[in-house]
């Protein structure tokens, strides 16, 4: 399907490694499930979301020319996609001008086996980690663990996760799903020298994730720091790090080797640029005026920080979201995960259940499209179904990304794939909507069915239709999650009643009147 | 097992992955979007740029004002002095500190009166040495208003980085001539040298990764002392600045 060898050497993009962590075990409903019956998981994304979504709000509100900012984010990040090729030849000379060494690596096997070799090279036994997504989403710490190197995330949330031998669930806030009281059975398990006398107060919590981290940020056993990047500016081969806690500051700055593992689609053009993104991702993100901390470097710095710095450009499935124009734009994502907390989705289900390291939104139509959406038992295609279509995430993104238009494409590119597999009309709703244009294609046939609608379904109990059996068509897998609402009146019998009332008493244009169901109901609807 | 989950995504044979990857791209790329090609001169740039009418023309005083309220905003204590009075103030801020490390280029008058011990750096002392300082001191490079946020660069005034990063009480003198109001004028200025180590530091270290509750102090230093140097007092205070700002807009 993707490649087609005809021996003459014909690149085409390719998806990610299967390797990576962009697919889950089980379709997104079927995981949803699961998730949904944990209850501590959805009070605490309650909380958290709800909090954070606050907090945007106000940050975003303070800033006059928001929507101008977005704008121009929109528009750089379309530059950088469309120019693509050049500036990460010019990114590549820059840091290498600035005495950084660039790796390309097309997956993320290559890129595991990069960062291997150069961990094992400075014999390395552990290796020090800044959170980041790309890191996460090839699976490094497991690829590092096979070689015999111990990998340490240092972001406090990846450190509880990682020593819960759990996953994250959040973008920015990995552990949203583990309250205080877990962390604190967390840390007692796995730090020796901790006090059992240690409450679950965040502060006392923190303090110990300081002292434990502590003794590794001053030793930096092998020296050798793994850290994603922010952006990367393409004219001055400047990294930059966003971060709140310091230990991006501490990975970046005490050791002697720094490893950067960046997508080729976290570039931005010129430095300047950098007023426009440091204003939209903090207030997007944690919802400040600005992060605690940001550290941009270029190459090395020498007596400042690392002797030595790698950056690994990583493909891994981006070039394949690439080539669809329709779905392009998921790559100018900036990682903010405003659009997890604004999800009404995200918000009852957690990340978990989106099986990627991109949850949410944002992950709904970045992770199909990195790994490929493969036939309909394939998990991530359920992924851009995984969404109520209401807008919200769009209304947030920073970068005015339209998730809800790519969701729709994606899901139109799955029924595609299902005609080309499976026919023209296949399974009960393609025979359902076979039978409805049928129907609508005749005047009298759809008159008659509308009309009699409403009295056949007199004759089923209750005020709603419940969940149906099995041997109608259609209409059971529809009432299987939903009540339906009993058809009153039809429009067409409505309307004809209102016709004969005013041509009864000419002059009343009083059409608010309509009776019962029907019609009238569904704009009361609308309204409240 | 799964039928997806096949195999590694091919290598064109004889092919570097740099070659590959920008081969890749350019196959993709080869399908356009629907509208124009978006190059570097059709970036909207409406919003509030570093030439700004409100950057330039706000009232310096009241700039700072925003400083200040941001920064306490974020729990950073705030000491506003003069020239004059700058000593005395820095001594206050670094209050009980008995060992104190300094940026090889931080003023000799910062420094001359101090009760603490103070080392000059040499970039000498290890992460661990570092570790048993009490306080550091810096001078700094920009502070953008709007945000709080104070622009360390990696010269003889901000300090390698391991200096600012690695105590765990910071002290950093802000002279007025170094505060802008936005983002994008602090953003020109260290574009001047971009290839410098930069940090930006907005408040202290700080996380919220547990029930989202803002814990302060993580890894970086726990207190934050600003020492903001203003110009004396004008005598002749109330005035009305909108002229004198019109003027230096036009």
């Amino acid at each position: 399907m993707s490649t087609v060898d005809l021996g003459i050497p014909s690149v085409r993009p390719q998806h990610a490694s299967p390797s990576s962590n962009l697919r889950g075990e089980q379709s997104f409903p079927d995981a949803a499930r699961d998730e949904l019956g944990n209850e501590v998981l959805r009070g605490n994304l309650r909380h958290a979301t709800a909090t954070i979504n606050g907090k945007r709000a106000s940050a975003v509100r303070e800033v006059r020319d928001w929507q101008k900012l977005r704008n121009a984010g929109s528009a750089l990040k379309w530059q950088v996609t469309d120019h693509l090729p050049e500036l990460l030849e010019q990114l590549e000379e820059s840091v290498t001008a600035a005495g950084g060494v660039v790796h390309w690596a097309r997956d993320g096997d290559e890129a595991g086996e990069i960062i291997t070799r150069l961990a094992l090279e400075r014999g390395a036994e552990e290796v020090l980690k800044v959170k980041s997504m790309a890191t996460q989403e090839i699976d490094l710490n497991e690829t590092l663990a096979h070689a015999g190197i111990r990998a340490i995330e240092s972001d406090l949330a990846e450190l509880i996760v990682q020593l819960a031998e759990d996953t994250p669930s959040h973008i920015l806030v990995p552990a949203i799903h583990r309250n205080r009281a877990q962390i604190r059975e967390i840390f007692l398990a796995a730090m020796p020298d901790l006090d059992p006398s240690i409450t679950d107060d965040p502060p006392e919590l923190a303090d110990a994730a300081r002292r434990f981290l502590r003794e590794k940020f001053l030793d930096m056993p092998g020296s050798v720091a793994i850290s994603g990047a922010n952006f990367a500016v393409a004219d001055t081969g400047t990294l930059v790090v966003v971060e709140s806690e310091g230990n991006g500051r501490m990975c970046l700055t005490l050791p002697k080797t720094l490893i950067s593992v960046v997508g080729i689609e976290k570039i931005i053009p010129s430095f300047q640029d950098l007023e426009v993104f440091l204003q939209l991702l903090p207030r997007s993100s944690t919802g400040e005026r600005m992060n605690p901390y940001t550290t941009l470097f270029s190459g090395v710095t020498p007596g400042d920080g690392p002797e030595e710095f790698h950056l690994v450009l990583l493909d891994n499935g981006r070039s394949a979201v690439l080539e669809d124009p329709e779905g392009r734009s998921a790559l100018h994502c900036i990682r903010c995960s405003a659009c997890l907390n604004v999800c009404p989705v995200y918000t009852r289900t957690g990340g978990h259940a989106y099986g990627s390291t991109y949850p949410g939104p944002i992950g709904a139509i970045l992770s199909p499209q990195m790994t490929g959406m493969d036939g309909p038992d394939d998990p991530n295609t359920s992924l851009p179904y995984a969404s109520s279509l209401c807008g919200a995430c769009y209304d947030v993104c920073p970068v005015k990304i339209d998730i809800p238009k790519i969701l729709v494409h994606l899901r139109a590119e799955d029924v595609d794939q299902r005609r080309e597999t499976k026919g023209e009309y296949h399974g009960t709703w393609d025979m359902a909507m076979k039978g409805a244009s049928k129907l609508m294609s005749s005047p009298r046939a759809y008159d008659a069915a509308v009309r009699s609608a409403g009295p056949l379904s007199k004759v089923l109990p209750g005020a709603n239709i419940g969940k149906l059996p099995g041997i109608l068509p259609l209409v059971p897998g529809w009432t299987d999650h939903r009540d339906l609402p009993k058809p009153g009146q039809s429009f067409r019998s409505w309307w004809d009643a209102r016709e004969k009332d005013a041509a009864m008493q000419p002059g009343s244009d009083d059409d608010a009147t309509a009776p019962g169901a029907g019609p009238a109901s569904s704009t009361t609807e609308e309204q409240s | 097992m799964s039928e997806w989950a096949d195999q590694r995504p091919a290598h064109t044979p004889g092919m570097s992955a740099k070659d590959e990857i920008l081969a890749r791209v350019r196959a993709a790329l080869d399908v356009p979007r629907r509208d124009e090609i978006t190059e570097a001169q059709d970036v909207p740039r409406a919003y509030q740029r570093a030439d700004d009418k409100q950057e330039i023309s706000t009232d310096r005083a009241k700039v700072r004002d925003v400083l200040v309220q941001r920064l306490e905003d974020y729990t950073a204590v705030v000491h506003r002095t003069t020239f004059d009075g700058a000593p005395a103030a820095i001594a206050a801020a670094l209050g009980e500190a008995a060992r104190v490390i300094v940026p090889p280029g931080v003023p000799a008058s910062w420094t001359d009166d101090l009760d603490p011990e103070v080392t000059r750096d040499d970039g000498t002392l290890s992460p661990r040495g570092l570790d048993a300082i009490d306080a550091v001191l810096t001078g700094c490079h920009t502070a953008i208003a709007l945000t709080g946020t104070i622009v360390l660069r990696g010269d003889d005034l901000g300090g390698r980085r391991a200096v600012s990063l690695v105590p765990d009480h910071h002290v950093v003198v802000v002279e007025a001539e170094q505060v802008v109001l936005g983002v994008p004028k602090g953003i020109e200025r260290m574009g001047t040298d971009p290839g410098a180590a930069w940090t930006m530091i907005s408040g202290p270290s700080a996380t919220s990764d547990i029930e989202l509750s803002r814990v302060e102090g993580v890894h970086g230093p726990r207190r934050l002392d600003v020492v903001l140097i203003e110009p004396a007092p004008e005598p002749t205070p109330e005035q009305d600045t909108d002229p004198r700002a019109q003027e230096q807009t036009a």
